[in-house]
């Protein structure tokens, strides 16, 4: 399986990443890798296995219900590329 | 042709706990946007989730009240979609290992058969965010406060055959939910919604026919109008000889239509796997044993005894004990009322339907039960007629007066029961109308008989200026002219 210059671009835009030409190109060969490796990995017969949900062999520790965050809005919306009226902005969605 | 309607509802219930299910963020509702969603709800890089106990124990309460198996060992997968509202890019839920497995709730249908329907399973899962489609200069506004308020989503199987059952259905599960104090079952406040999966098939067919999901149904006025909406709809289309489509549609219950969201073709393949921020959740005996003990009186129970201690009938009894918060409050009127049976009659006659009228839900009711209860207790000792008791509700409901006693007064709608008085009254109306009296001796059918006596009650309320005691004018009457 391989990933097109194209692929990279267009991910490195929607994780907002920033890639020069030459890390475009390094990428290529690593994810390229990466996707092969995954192949190998889906030729495996798993028909019979149950899925593992996590490697490690422990059990997750539940919280209290009480409240402990405090509101961090400021500081949240002072890194968010638009806001209005405590509202994040985002380009417009329609259902 | 004949054709045989399925239906199964998936519901979303939004849990009461007071902070959200991966984080410590308050779920108050009516906050300013998000004040209370923090790293963990917007998906800062680094956060990991930690899940609220309580969200489990109400799922557990919710398992045990509906039969259910509990799976001692939960997992959480991710269901992967992008959407504004949903920062992470995927929802995290339950998808192998739900927490509820099969279990069932029997409902009551108007003809009093009772009918069962089978739960599919019942997971916890995450609430989204809100966007708001009003224009900010062409863009979206996101708030996030509702973003991570902890869901059970529950799954029916395709049980039911018409919208009154699945209305009765809702309703019990909504009487359910909230006896549990596992939500707060404000439907206007999206604290229960509902998606409805219709098909239709040949009537006796074993086939199934290809279904649609109507989303996001927040009443169940609403919900009654879609089905039968969609029913028809579909109904068209295949005795036009069509085929259709499997796909998400949406209702708009203010114009009765509703439209396609996206077809089968266009759905999200969601890549669900299993989270790898999250442990797999295991419950031991101890909290399984706590939850079930923890388990208050739940509708059908609560029904039986309201039928035993307060003397109802089967239907004003399930009615009265569906909700809990109309439960409570007639419980607070018959206990105020003396009259328990005419709480009861009170409660779901003038009471619900002003309610109803104001779209207002039992807890902002201005009547509180304790008032409605003294009301009871003056029609009940005959200090007012039903009609003055309806004037004295209306002071009540509009705040003119808050002490039924003053507020009687205050109208002087006591009623006269003073038998000397009123047989004076009596006297001086029957001199007044020899012919009729004349005519109602004459007469031997006692049929209409009875129905002539009631030709002398209006001028008998008239002289009394509508304060006489119907009840005993009318023995008076009947005494004197049967002398």
């Amino acid at each position: 399986m391989t990933i097109s210059r194209k692929d990279i671009e267009k991910v490195a835009v929607l994780a907002r990443i920033q890639v020069d030409d030459a890390q475009v190109s390094a990428l290529e060969k690593d994810l390229g890798n990466i996707l092969d490796l995954v192949d190998q990995l889906s030729a495996a017969d798993t028909e019979s296995v149950e899925p593992l949900a996590h490697p490690l062999d422990a059990v997750q520790r539940l919280r209290p219900d009480e409240v402990t965050e405090t509101d961090q809005r400021a500081e949240f919306q002072a890194i968010a590329p638009a806001t209005e009226n405590g509202l994040y902005l985002v380009p417009r969605v329609i259902e | 042709m004949q054709w045989d309607i399925v239906i199964g509802l998936e519901i979303h219930v939004q849990l009461a706990t007071r902070t959200k299910i991966f984080s410590g963020s308050s779920t108050a509702y009516g906050a300013e946007p998000n004040t209370q969603a923090n790293a963990v709800d917007l998906a800062m890089p680094g956060t990991l989730p930690v899940p609220n106990e309580q969200a489990f124990r109400y799922a557990v309460m919710f398992g045990l009240a509906v039969n259910a198996e509990i799976e001692r060992r939960s997992v959480f997968e991710r269901k992967n979609y992008f959407y504004p509202d949903l920062p992470k890019g995927y929802q995290t839920t339950q998808l192998a290992r739900p927490i509820v497995g099969p279990g069932y709730v029997d409902i009551q249908l108007e003809n009093g058969e009772s009918k069962r329907v089978r739960i599919h399973h019942a997971h916890l899962e995450e609430d989204a965010g809100k966007s708001l489609h009003e224009d900010f200069h062409g863009m979206t506004g996101v708030d996030l406060n509702r973003a991570g308020t902890p869901l059970i989503e529950v799954v029916t199987e395709p049980d039911m055959t018409n919208a009154e059952e699945a209305v009765a259905f809702a309703k019990k599960l909504h009487g359910i939910v909230t006896s549990l104090g596992i939500c707060d079952g404000d439907m206007s406040q999206g604290s229960m919604r509902f998606d409805v999966n219709i098909s239709l098939k040949p009537k006796g067919s074993d086939t199934l026919g290809t279904r649609t999901e109507t989303k996001n149904l927040n009443s169940f006025r609403f919900m009654e109008q879609a089905i039968h909406h969609e029913v028809e709809r579909q109904m068209d289309i295949l005795e036009d000889g069509g085929e259709i489509v499997q796909e998400t549609r949406l209702y708009n219950g203010d114009r009765d239509e509703s439209r396609s969201m996206r077809t089968k073709e266009e759905a999200n393949d969601y890549r669900y796997f299993p989270c790898p921020d999250l442990l797999p959740v295991v419950l031991d005996e101890a909290f399984i044993d706590e939850a079930r003990n923890s388990l208050p009186e739940l509708p059908d129970a609560r029904k039986a005894r309201f039928m035993d201690q307060y003397g109802l009938n089967d239907y004003d009894a399930g009615l009265l004990a569906a909700d809990a918060r109309l439960a409570a409050f007639f419980e607070e009127t018959a206990q105020h009322g003396e009259d328990a049976k005419l709480s009861a009659n009170w409660i779901l006659g003038e009471f619900s339907a002003r309610l109803n009228a104001e779209e207002r839900s039992v807890n902002d009711s201005p009547v509180s039960g304790i008032q409605l209860g003294a009301l009871v207790t003056r029609i009940a000792d005959n200090t007012i007629s039903s009609a003055g008791a309806k004037k004295v509700f209306e002071a009540l409901w509009e705040g003119d007066g808050s002490d039924v006693d003053t507020i009687i007064d205050a109208k002087g709608l006591k009623q006269v029961s003073d038998t000397g008085e009123l047989e004076k009254m009596v006297d001086e109306v029957l001199a007044g109308m020899p012919d009729q009296v004349a005519q109602y001796q004459s007469e031997e059918d006692p049929k209409k008989r009875k129905k002539m006596l009631g030709g002398f009650m209006g001028p008998l309320m008239k002289a009394s200026k509508g304060q006489g005691n119907p009840k005993l004018f009318n023995e008076i009457l009947q005494k004197k002219l049967d002398a």
